[in-house]
């Protein structure tokens, strides 16, 4: 592995800390756009000596509302503006910012603000404010809410805690700035590169969130070095679209914005980001797994819809790009036939089609999280998209490994990024020492500890193994795995994954440890299998309904033996077929807790809640009846309730198979 | 409930209905109506079926002319209008079943709420540069920031007919939000609405209230919402009033009581 033998440079010379990058790119790249947001149908553009001057302001103005050195600043915002200016002004201040998921609610909100004990809350608009009054009485520390969006915010005076407008902030910041010119610069240049930058907290798959805490060195060397591997400039564009709580986007919108000085757009609104996207056109992309698969089931459906002619051309031409495509994006030799169909095919359908999907100038695409199919992977990449999966986590600033050009592989996540040491532990456990690697977990010193060793050595909590070319590879999170009682193993993740690349299937959710054998729940993606229900002709009322009828339960039980059939090319996991199924009633929902935010399942609440139907699979029996609860999304609660039939899976034998 | 009351005090009336009479041939349908919606507030006009809900509102908006009794608006007594007149005189309505245009955008849709703030004669229009063009960008500057207020800039450019009914319903709003109208009518804004999409257009009312100081009159069949979000409410019955009031007032009166609930005879 490539170790690192010195220290890795800044940007330039003392350039360590993001507010000192902010005033460099404010010199270098004056009238460059920093920033645009779509707002009023139009998109809105701020220039790096304009978001400079955004966030200069803002910092002396909560500078004279008390802000100071080692305090911190939560942020309950989406993808906006001016949230990435509170985190630079924050910091600029030698403060901490702690961005929190906006989506979450009151009380999940209520354990950061507590944990954090944040003084000050900048939060968007008036839905957030509201959670925070909401929780106000249980956190005592908040002196001071500042929001961003002043819609329905006129007549707000809770007596509680302080109200203001972001707006206001700046203005008394501008009078101080009147004043003594030169506060900000000497703010600023106190900042050093071993400060804390930001704790972002987890989303926490077990247990509470835990608080992660960077510091600069972390975030913008690792961010910056991730760039120059790459060789992303200045002229890049990315659309800033994931959660700001979440380490991609603190990396890809901002560190890296910031020691590149490239240009970061924030979409309308959530609803309006695949538009976005396509008006912005990005060269650098970042999107889970998740993202890329419903762009791929989207584009299905609508060509199964298409007329005749085009359907066949777009098969015809995607069968070439198959051929040829990756050859020509690894500059593998191709043929002058293979290459005239190829540029064909680019005019007729890739080209189109990328541009539909808003990545018509993508140079750089990551994927990151959970695996990819194979077959969703090879899709993008034989469309001319380089897209790359990088493995990394918050605790080491993104980037462990990341698949170097031309030795992209569906199934492993790269080789280790600059500066990154890999060991694999006796237990199959994947550790690393980086540059990148996290300062500490805030407040937690035992969890530090048991995470992060004397040598700096950081446990990921990964099983995996180094391919005989070097790179990694990942089976599944290293609690997960566990033994049948055979004593083999039992991968959930990795069954799981194969399941969920069948377009129809949504999510799965394997049982086996300590049991005999591997039984799964399964749901199904309602867009996929809705738009098949149409064409067929059946007719259904709810996700419920769908789920239960016997043709989707038919088509599952085919990809399910499938899934089996693949598992026999695995001499470890040949065993681990499933040999039961059930579709459960209502989709896993992150709002009734089965789901994190990021959308992993978690694991040990679908254990309890649904053991009625675990136990119902291992019994042996053919129908189930259950009722679950939901929450809506205003917060009620309703209940679902019905029979779910259990089907047997068609196995095989691995010895029949051999022979 | 003592804020909306102060309000009202200061406040004057923007709209006062005296003695009204409308009968088509031998069918009464509203009886002898006066009532008075004051500036700022929300009024809620409500009633079992048949009441003469809508027959009223079309009064207000000049659709169909009483045959006996005045109507003040805005200080000044209004003679026989055509709606269009009405319209530029500042009241804006939206519909009991919702009248857009299906095959235009929701951009277009909420553009021709504009119109009374259109002045360039057709010609400019055909000749497009200059005056034309400028005047249709600051309209459609307008336009943007409703559908900014109302969320719907991920369907902008969607057809309505595309759109389901709850959206459909939020775009009327626009299209009437569009006019700048002093008095906005909405006839039954929630009906056909699940809880959520209910809940948001109540949010919507009341912000529209709120940030453009709109005055509002409605009406509405879901009592929660009315009780909820009215300021005073009017009940009519049979085409007479039987009541008038703040919700607390008209929720306690035994007219009421008895014209919802039926009585035994």
């Amino acid at each position: 592995m490539t170790p690192s033998s010195q220290k890795p440079a800044y940007p330039a010379p003392g350039l360590d800390t993001f507010p000192k990058l902010l005033q460099h790119n404010a010199r270098m790249f004056t009238d460059k756009d920093a920033m645009r947001e779509k707002e009023f149908g139009i998109w809105q553009s701020w220039t790096w000596s304009q978001v400079a001057d955004e966030v200069e302001r803002f910092a002396l103005g909560l500078q004279a509302n008390g802000v100071k050195a080692g305090d911190v600043v939560l942020i309950v915002s989406g993808n906006r503006p001016r949230t990435y200016w509170t985190m630079c002004a924050v910091q600029s201040l030698g403060a901490v910012p702690v961005p929190t998921y906006h989506d979450s609610v009151a009380s999940e909100m209520q354990f950061v603000i507590e944990h954090s004990e944040a003084r000050v809350i900048v939060a968007e608009d008036q839905e957030q404010v509201d959670k925070i009054l909401d929780v106000k009485d249980r956190c005592p520390a908040v002196e001071l809410v500042i929001y961003d969006d002043s819609r329905g915010m006129k007549g707000y005076d809770p007596e509680v805690v302080e109200i203001q407008d972001f707006v206001t902030i700046q203005e008394q910041g501008e009078a101080i700035r009147k004043k003594n010119p030169n506060q900000f610069e000497d703010l600023v240049s106190k900042g050093k590169g071993e400060d804390i930058s930001i704790i972002l907290y987890t989303s926490g798959t077990t247990g509470k969130p835990k608080g992660v805490v960077l510091t600069y060195d972390n975030t913008l060397l690792t961010g910056y070095y991730g760039g120059l591997l790459e060789g992303l400039t200045e002229n890049e564009e990315i659309l800033a679209y994931l959660p700001v709580a979440w380490i991609g986007d603190h990396i890809f919108s901002y560190a890296q914005s910031y020691a590149l000085g490239f240009c970061v757009n924030c979409a309308e609104s959530s609803e309006t980001v695949a538009a976005d996207m396509r008006e912005i056109g990005p060269t650098y992309y970042f999107a889970p797994p998740r993202v890329f698969e419903s762009l791929l089931t989207n584009v299905q459906i609508r060509m199964e819809d298409a007329a005749p002619f085009k359907r066949t051309m777009f098969k015809y031409f995607m069968q070439v790009a198959k051929e040829t495509g990756i050859k020509l994006l690894e500059n593998k030799p191709v043929s002058i036939l293979d290459r005239i169909k190829y540029a064909l095919g680019n005019a007729l359908v890739y080209a189109p089609l990328k541009d539909a999907l808003g990545m018509g100038r993508v140079r750089l695409a990551y994927t990151a999280g959970e695996a990819i199919g194979g077959e969703i992977f090879d899709f993008y990449r034989s469309l001319g998209i380089n897209i790359k999966q990088l493995y990394g986590q918050t605790e080491s600033s993104v980037f462990i490994t990341v698949q170097p050009d031309g030795e992209v592989f569906p199934d492993t996540v790269g080789t280790p990024s600059p500066g990154v040491e890999l060991k694999i532990a006796d237990n199959g456990e994947v550790i690393y020492r980086s540059p990148g690697a996290f300062h500490s977990y805030f407040k937690n010193p035992e969890s530090t500890a048991s995470t992060k060793t004397s040598e700096g050595w950081v446990h990921t909590g990964d099983a995996g193994f180094m391919t005989p070319n070097g790179h990694l590879r990942i089976i599944d999170r290293a609690k997960d795995v566990g033994t049948f009682n055979s004593g083999k193993m039992f991968a959930p993740k990795y069954i799981e994954n194969k399941l969920k690349f069948f377009p129809h299937i949504q999510e799965a959710v394997t049982f086996g440890d300590g049991r005999d054998d591997c039984m799964v729940f399964i749901n199904i993606d309602l867009s996929a299998v809705g738009n098949w229900a149409e064409r067929n002709n059946i007719a259904y009322a709810s996700y419920q309904e769908l789920a239960a009828h016997p043709e989707v339960n038919k088509m599952v039980a085919q990809s399910v033996s499938e899934v089996n059939k693949s598992l026999l090319d695995d001499e470890m996991l040949a065993h681990s077929q499933i040999s039961r199924f059930l579709i459960l009633h209502k989709e896993l929902d992150a709002d009734d807790g089965e789901l994190t935010r990021t959308k992993k399942v978690k694991r040990k609440l679908i254990n309890d809640r649904y053991k009625v139907l675990i136990d119902a699979l291992y019994e042996g029996k053919t129908q189930c009846f259950i009722e679950t609860e939901v929450a809506f999304e205003d917060g009620r609660v309703g209940k679902i309730s019905g029979d779910i039939s259990i089907h047997d899976a068609k196995t095989y034998n691995p010895v029949a198979q051999v022979s | 409930m003592t804020e909306p009351l102060q309000r009202m005090e200061a406040a004057s009336k923007l709209l006062e209905l005296k003695n009204i009479d409308l009968s088509f041939g031998g069918v009464k349908a509203i009886s002898n109506i006066s009532f008075d919606v004051m500036e700022g507030e929300v009024r809620a006009i409500i009633g079992p079926n048949g009441a003469g809900k809508s027959s009223l509102l079309n009064v207000i908006n000049g659709f169909y002319h009483p045959q006996q009794g005045e109507i003040w608006f805005d200080g000044k007594q209004r003679h026989s209008m055509k709606p269009y007149q009405i319209a530029y005189q500042g009241i804006a309505r939206t519909f009991q079943n919702i009248a857009l245009f299906k095959g235009m955008s929701v951009l277009d849709n909420i553009m021709t709420g504009r119109f009374t703030h259109m002045h360039k004669n057709i010609l400019w229009q055909a000749l497009w540069k200059g005056p034309a063009e400028q005047e249709e960008i600051e309209n459609r500057e307008f336009v943007e920031h409703i559908i900014d207020f109302l969320e719907i800039q991920a369907i902008r450019k969607t057809p309505v007919g595309r759109l389901p009914y709850g959206l459909q319903k939020r775009v009327e709003l626009g299209r009437a939000l569009a006019a700048q109208p002093k008095m906005l009518l909405l006839d039954e804004p929630m009906a056909g609405m699940n809880v959520e999409e209910k809940e948001d257009m109540c949010r919507f009312i009341l912000d529209v209230n709120d940030t453009f100081g709109t005055t509002i009159a409605l009406i509405e069949h879901d009592m929660g919402v009315v009780m909820d979000i009215a300021d005073r409410v009017v009940v009519l019955d049979y085409g007479r009033k039987i009541g008038d009031g703040t919700p607390e007032v008209v929720r306690n009166d035994q007219t009421v009581i008895d014209a919802y609930l039926g009585v035994s005879h």
